[in-house]
């Protein structure tokens, strides 16, 4: 009894400085999950990486991996604190054959820039991250897929525009943009203000600290303003408290357009009726009948080994969201087998992946995925790849696509994005990658 | 809690032969074989908290001034860091550390003000404002972080006399050293009569007064070093761990997590804060180690970390029933026992 007590910590020394016991193989292609189970963002964690599983389960179960390549994980919980995240980075990486990490998280992708550009492996940031990372001759490791922050804005004023008959239509219209206090809710304040200027509607941008379980005075003020459209740019408990303070002033709820951090079934939910009707933007779809949610259901979920441990989320946002970065990393992954061999890919082959990572509706539909998703085209100096967006509108049950897929104002955003990752390139004494550098791949 | 803890029947030698081990292995052994897991997950933050502990220390276990606004003084040590280092490019890495180390303690000077009037669970809540205060003037004034879009900030490539310490080892050096001579000069201070005076001023302040030591003066003292002795750990948080500084970061959660590794560590120790840190950031890791192990595959990764959440609480109820003083007093207890 006396050894093993003394033994026992030199044991768990020993286990966490061998760096775990981990069942990956060499010969399979692995990623490394950085999710949240618990903490206040369980929500959308569990969603997203449920349905990132459920999709590798997919692959491996249905077609036994990528071309006979097998995928895995591991997953280190983060709580979505940086510092966990790093600690998981720190853990995780000498796994063999890492595709590429998807942290879902800023901080967290920001504390990992500096070691996955030395590592060579890819680091995606589907619909969030770094809007400058879209420069891939600044950032040949970062991929903020389908969306950043700027075409988000773009994509909103774009559908604002439709309704109204018209970008024309938006000369003398006002719109008051209600944004979380902190860093992320203040990212596109300039773009607002450019857009504003571009097509000649007014603008109040209104901010609520963080976070945000009191919107008295913001909706007193916008009651004075008098806007056309609330934009809702929220986050957490912000999203269904603006909804309900929103029918509380007389504001109607379908002229609250919520940005793609206030679309999801949790936002709406505890708003209870004061949601209906509301409309947000989304990348992908929610709903289960795309024809990979169905396989999903039938393969995965049939065997026992869904993700979800309720399996009424399945077809939720986040999950469909984490359905969309499978498919994206799986496609990536396939790519790359093209050019360099049905084998385990090193990271930088999978970074060359994605910079092809060029999806037609056609072949989204051949995915299964047709009205998930609408396409993407990633290149090298492209790491966004044009996403387009939808609208969806809450009928107090579910989500219903209520518009086309809408293409972002992209040559109107490139020049402030190629401006704000040049003074990064500058300030960091980098120089920008050619598409030749971007075809030069290590092994 | 006693002034000097060391056994006073021990030769120099026998003291100070483990303290020389000990920074032996630190500064070669260390570098040379530990692994990047070890030094970037374990010891980089540990060497952190450490520093902020022994700054939250001074202040709370030696003068008996309670605060929750250390995470906001790391703050502005980290921010006050990232800007003398982008904005003045000939500074050298060691004085922009050091002119952070002052920044914050001017913040500190003033949030400590309050304590000439205010007492305990007052002084406590009047700190809180500036946790609050902080996190909202770096969140609302772009300028902090230099307009960077979403907030968040890359720190820059560290440089002392031309050498280059953005690998793990250099980081890891830098934090060492930085952590080494600053708790060196926390050592040298607390048992010389200045030292004396920080107790005096905890245990009676009248007394403190009578005996002519000057009160006010003593307390915002020790509050404007403990900050820059903070704000130098924020510095290394970001600069040397982290390589990113977000100001969510440094939340009320950070506050409490120092002000924890100090009651557990030992109040008024200069090794607790050490012990503090190490029972924070590397009990967890082993305790999902060792979650993940036994039980992988029964539970998902959610279930598992509640659990680790209860006993890790557990534990610490534990420690404290068994000795209130601390890990330090463990630690004397132990050592007592093997050199008697």
């Amino acid at each position: 009894m006396s050894i093993f007590k003394r033994l026992a910590p030199a044991l768990l020394a020993a286990t966490i400085l061998a760096g775990g016991v981990t069942t990956v193989h060499a010969d399979d292609q692995h990623f490394p999950l950085q999710s949240y189970r618990v903490g206040p963002y369980a929500a959308g964690g569990t969603g997203f990486f449920g349905g990132f599983i459920d999709y590798l389960n997919l692959i491996n179960t249905r077609d036994g991996g990528v071309n006979g390549v097998k995928l895995t994980w591991s997953e280190g919980e983060t709580e979505y604190e940086v510092e966990k995240g790093v600690e998981v980075y720190q853990r995780l990486k000498t796994n063999p054959g890492i595709a590429a990490w998807n942290p879902l998280s800023v901080g967290i992708a920001y504390a990992m820039l500096d070691g996955i550009t030395a590592d060579k492996v890819p680091l995606i940031t589907i619909n969030h991250g770094r809007t400058d990372t879209t420069d891939g001759r600044v950032f040949p490791y970062a991929f903020p897929l389908l969306l950043n922050p700027y075409s988000e804005t773009s994509g909103i004023v774009n559908y604002i525009a439709a309704k109204e008959g018209g970008l024309e239509a938006l000369k003398g219209k006002k719109i008051a943009v209600l944004y979380h206090g902190s860093p992320y809710g203040k990212e596109t304040i300039p773009i607002y203000e450019l857009l504003a200027e571009k097509y000649g509607f007014s603008l109040v941008q209104i901010e609520v600290p963080h976070p945000g379980s009191e919107q008295q005075s913001q909706w007193l003020q916008i009651r004075q303003e008098r806007p056309d459209y609330v934009v809702l740019r929220g986050w957490g408990v912000m999203n269904p408290v603006a909804l309900s303070t929103a029918q509380r002033n007389g504001f109607p709820v379908d002229h609250i357009i919520g940005n793609v951090w206030s679309n999801s079934e949790e936002d709406v939910t505890p708003a209870g009726d004061a949601a209906i009707g509301y409309t947000a933007i989304t990348t992908q779809a929610s709903g289960k009948e795309y024809p990979v949610l169905q396989e999903i259901i039938k393969t995965v979920y049939g065997a026992g080994q869904g993700n979800l441990a309720d399996q009424a989320r399945i077809g939720s946002v986040y999950h469909n969201l984490g359905i969309v970065n499978g498919i994206l990393n799986v496609e990536a992954v396939r790519i790359a087998q093209g050019k360099f061999g049905n084998r385990t890919l090193t990271g930088d082959e999978v970074r060359w992946g994605f910079e092809h990572l060029q999806l037609t509706p056609e072949r989204v539909k051949e995915l299964g995925a047709e009205n998930l998703f609408h396409s993407i085209n990633v290149t090298y100096d492209n790491h966004e790849g044009e996403g387009y967006v939808t609208f969806q509108q809450w009928d107090g049950q579910k989500w219903n696509v209520v518009s086309d897929w809408i293409a972002p104002d992209w040559a109107l955003l490139r020049p402030i994005i190629e401006k704000s990752s040049e003074a990064y390139a500058a300030e960091k004494g980098l120089t920008l990658r050619t598409e030749a550098d971007a075809e030069n791949v290590s092994q | 809690m006693t002034f000097v803890a060391d056994n006073p029947l021990a030769t120099p030698l026998t003291r100070h032969l483990p303290l020389a081990a000990g920074l032996l292995l630190a500064f070669v052994a260390v570098p040379a074989f530990a692994s990047d897991y070890v030094i970037e997950a374990i010891l980089l933050p540990f060497l952190a908290l450490s520093l902020a502990g022994l700054g939250l220390n001074l202040l709370t276990g030696y003068t008996g001034q309670v605060s929750l606004g250390s995470a906001a003084f790391m703050a502005v040590g980290a921010f006050a860091a990232f800007n003398l280092e982008h904005r003045i490019d000939w500074l050298p890495l060691p004085v922009s550390i050091l002119l952070a180390g002052l920044t914050a303690a001017a913040v500190g000077l003033v949030f400590g003000l309050p304590s000439l009037r205010l007492r305990g669970f007052y002084l406590a809540v009047s700190t809180l404002a500036a946790q609050f205060f902080v996190q909202w003037a770096l969140t609302k004034f772009g300028w902090f972080s230099n307009y960077s879009a979403s907030g968040i900030i890359s720190a820059p490539s560290l440089h002392v006399f031309g050498i280059s310490l953005d690998g793990t080892a250099g980081r890891y050096l830098f934090a060492l050293s930085t952590t080494a001579l600053i708790t060196l000069f926390v050592h040298r201070l607390v048992i010389s009569p200045i030292g004396a005076n920080l107790i005096a001023v905890r245990d009676n302040e009248t007394a403190a007064r009578v005996i002519g030591v000057p009160v006010l003066r003593t307390k915002l003292a020790v509050f404007a070093l403990s900050s820059a002795i903070i704000g130098i750990a924020g510095a290394i948080w970001a600069f040397a761990y982290l390589r990113t500084v977000e100001p969510a970061g440094f939340n009320l959660d950070r506050s409490f997590q120092i002000l924890f590794i100090v009651i557990i560590g030992g109040l008024a120790t200069v090794r607790g804060a050490f012990l503090g840190a190490a029972l924070i950031v590397i009990f967890p890791l082993l305790l999902s180690r060792f979650t993940g192990l036994a039980f992988d595959g029964v539970a998902d990764a959610g279930v598992l970390k509640l659990i680790e959440r209860i006993f890790f609480g557990a534990v610490i109820i534990a420690f404290l029933i068994a000795e209130p003083n601390g890990l330090s007093a463990i630690l004397s207890r132990i050592t007592r026992r093997f050199t008697r």
